[in-house]
């Protein structure tokens, strides 16, 4: 049986749509009944990512692959990069403005959220560029 | 007449002054021994049920046997009931629980509450409505509060019914569509953090008519929730409001949900009348939006609640990581784009006017700050009253006598007894003679005192 893939555009001019994507997918997740634990850590992943999409690259999209084994998140954006990933990867490190603070964002824990709960984790990023974040949570 | 909430059980009540000190209006006397409130200055807070050592104050909110009235029982949750829980990992285990007990469709006032923030922003797009500042009307208790105090801020209000109330108009409906029973069947019930939210329920400040059928409170309704919410029969996916709906439960969150307009959000009735002062004063320009919320932290604080306001906040805080920002927006219709306003102007309510009569107010103003420094000034609170001030107005107005003040009735003695003997007839800290055990002032002066 060939893998499930699942894409969803996220728009970056329009705050107000962040989490939507993600919203959708856990739905996408429960209808086909994986381990409620699977779709808690895949949901919050995607959660976190698309949330840094939408407040700091101004958008993207996001590719998710359900096989067999695992779900795979991959988050693909044009926006202005991570200069110092190991840096961003701190818990605490946050460059999101007052709006989003406002909103409850911008504790600098989206990056160390997506690590802790996925299984494996990549930052492909180039300053001006762009940025892709692969994640791979397990399905046990 | 406005209708109250908050009421005394007079069993309870012991006459102390801890009530009358603390009420933001003065709008409570001890008389004969127990407290009474002067109903045209209560505004609803709740202060007086916080305060209350001996929990003689109370606020009714509506029976749950109400719902037995109606064949279809809504339920309008509002966000400040989510964090009530202790592991509440998901909105949808409360929203399912009131499904349990005795409602058939819940509706969250976090959704009405996006609706009207959508408003908002759209109407800050086209320029902003009415003057600046724009002062947020979701508390009952500030809008009481300006329409008694400061009647010329009452056009800086904004225009729109609160979140319970839009919730109240929509659910209905979509519960009128869902069923196809009569409106008379359909039951709608706001869970409601606060006395002033079940004052609102029954005497609206926007609406002629109110919209919903009864309040009930979060206290009422939150051990009754433990029980299914632990044993769900059934966990529904019943949530469908965001970050920005659910953020309206704390102080700050109707604000953060203009997204960037320069604001000022305020808890604590006491705090909301300073800045009100200031606002009136014309002394804060650079803010266009103030939001009030009479309880600490915002409707998180009401005395309807559970848990201790801070730790509810930071419960909501947590629970909205993993929202969506918003999931509701204004697409009303035609008419319909107006049923987010009322349907009548909010009124000047005179209670604290001396007289109708200018000339008169005059005179009695000048009587009453005679009295006044006539009055020792200690406000002691022995009178019955808050404070000299507040006796010498009791005074004037015929609602108290010169001779309820335990110093005016010394002097009384003093000259009927001699000088001297009237300290026997004042309470300790009162005396004006040195009693060798309580050496008092002159003991520092002495040089005799160490920290
Ligand atoms: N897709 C991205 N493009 C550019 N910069 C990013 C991206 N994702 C994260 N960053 C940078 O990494 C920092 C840390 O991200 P992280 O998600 O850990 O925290 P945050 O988004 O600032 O706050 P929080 O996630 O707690 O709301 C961000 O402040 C931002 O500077
Ligand atoms: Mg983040």
């Amino acid at each position: 049986m060939g893998d499930l893939k699942l894409t969803y555009q996220v728009d970056g001019g329009d705050l107000l749509q962040a989490g939507e994507a993600s919203s959708q997918m856990k739905m996408a997740l429960k209808k086909l009944d994986l381990p409620p634990e699977v779709i808690r850590k895949a949901s919050i992943c995607m959660y976190e990512g698309e949330i840094n999409m939408v407040i700091h690259a101004d958008g993207g999209h996001v590719e998710v692959t359900v096989g067999m084994d695992a779900i795979t998140i991959r988050l693909v954006d044009q926006g202005p990069g991570i200069p110092d990933v190991d840096k961003a990867m701190e818990e605490g490190f946050t460059t999101a403005g007052d709006v989003a603070r406002d909103l409850g964002f911008g504790a600098g824990m989206g990056l160390p959220n997506m690590k802790r709960y996925s299984d494996e984790m990549e930052i492909d990023t180039t300053v001006g560029v762009g940025t892709t974040v692969t994640m791979r949570i397990h399905i046990a | 007449m406005m209708k109250h909430s908050v009421i005394l059980e007079y069993k309870r009540c012991r006459g102390c002054t801890t009530c009358i000190k603390n009420c933001p209006t003065e709008a409570i006397r001890v008389r004969r021994g127990k407290a009474a409130i002067l109903n045209e200055r209560c505004i609803d807070c709740g202060k007086c049920i916080q305060v209350c050592p001996h929990k003689a104050v109370k606020s009714v909110s509506d029976s749950l046997e109400k719902l037995e009235k109606y064949k279809f029982r809504v339920a309008l949750p509002e966000p400040a009931l989510y964090g009530q829980f202790q592991n509440l990992g998901d909105v949808d285990i409360v929203l399912s629980a009131l499904l349990e007990v005795g409602f058939q469709k819940v509706y969250e006032t976090a959704r009405a509450a996006e609706i009207l923030s959508d408003y908002a922003r759209r109407s800050l797009r086209d320029g902003g409505e009415g003057p600046v500042p724009q002062i947020s009307s979701a508390c009952p208790t500030v809008l009481r509060l300006i329409r008694m105090r400061f009647p010329k801020l009452i056009p800086n209000i904004a225009a729109t019914i609160t979140p319970v109330e839009l919730a109240a108009i929509l659910a209905r409906r979509e519960a009128a569509a869902e069923t196809g029973l009569p409106p008379e069947e359909i039951g709608v019930f706001s869970i409601v953090p606060c006395s002033s939210q079940v004052t609102a329920a029954h005497a609206p400040e926007y609406l002629q008519k109110p919209v919903l059928d009864g309040a009930f409170s979060i206290r009422d309704l939150y051990l009754r929730l433990l029980g299914p919410m632990r044993h769900l029969k059934e966990r529904r996916n019943l949530s469908s409001a965001g970050i920005m709906g659910v953020g309206w439960a704390y102080c700050g969150g109707e604000s953060a949900a203009r997204l960037g307009q320069s604001y000022l959000a305020v808890d604590g009735i006491e705090n909301c009348i300073r800045m009100l002062e200031e606002i009136e004063d014309g002394r804060l320009p650079e803010a266009g939006f103030i939001e009030l919320r009479a309880c600490t932290q915002g409707c998180v604080g009401g005395c309807f609640t559970v848990e201790n306001p801070y730790g509810a906040r930071m419960r909501i805080k947590n629970l909205m990581r993993g929202l969506p920002v918003s999931r509701n927006r204004f697409n009303l219709q035609g008419p319909d784009r107006d049923l987010v306003k009322g349907d009548r102007e909010l009124q000047y309510h005179p209670a604290l006017r001396l007289d109708q009569d200018r000339g008169a107010a005059m005179e009695k103003l000048l009587r009453i700050d005679e009295l006044f420094h006539s009055l020792p000034g200690l406000d002691c609170g022995s009178c019955g009253a808050p404070s000299c001030h507040a006796l010498a107005e009791d005074v004037v107005l015929g609602r108290a006598s010169l001779e309820d003040c335990i110093f005016k009735v010394r002097e009384r003695m003093q000259y009927m007894a001699g000088a001297g003997e009237a300290d026997e007839y004042l309470p300790a800290p009162f005396r004006q003679r040195r009693t060798p055990e309580h050496r008092g002032g002159s003991h520092s002066k002495e040089g005799g005192s160490s920290p």
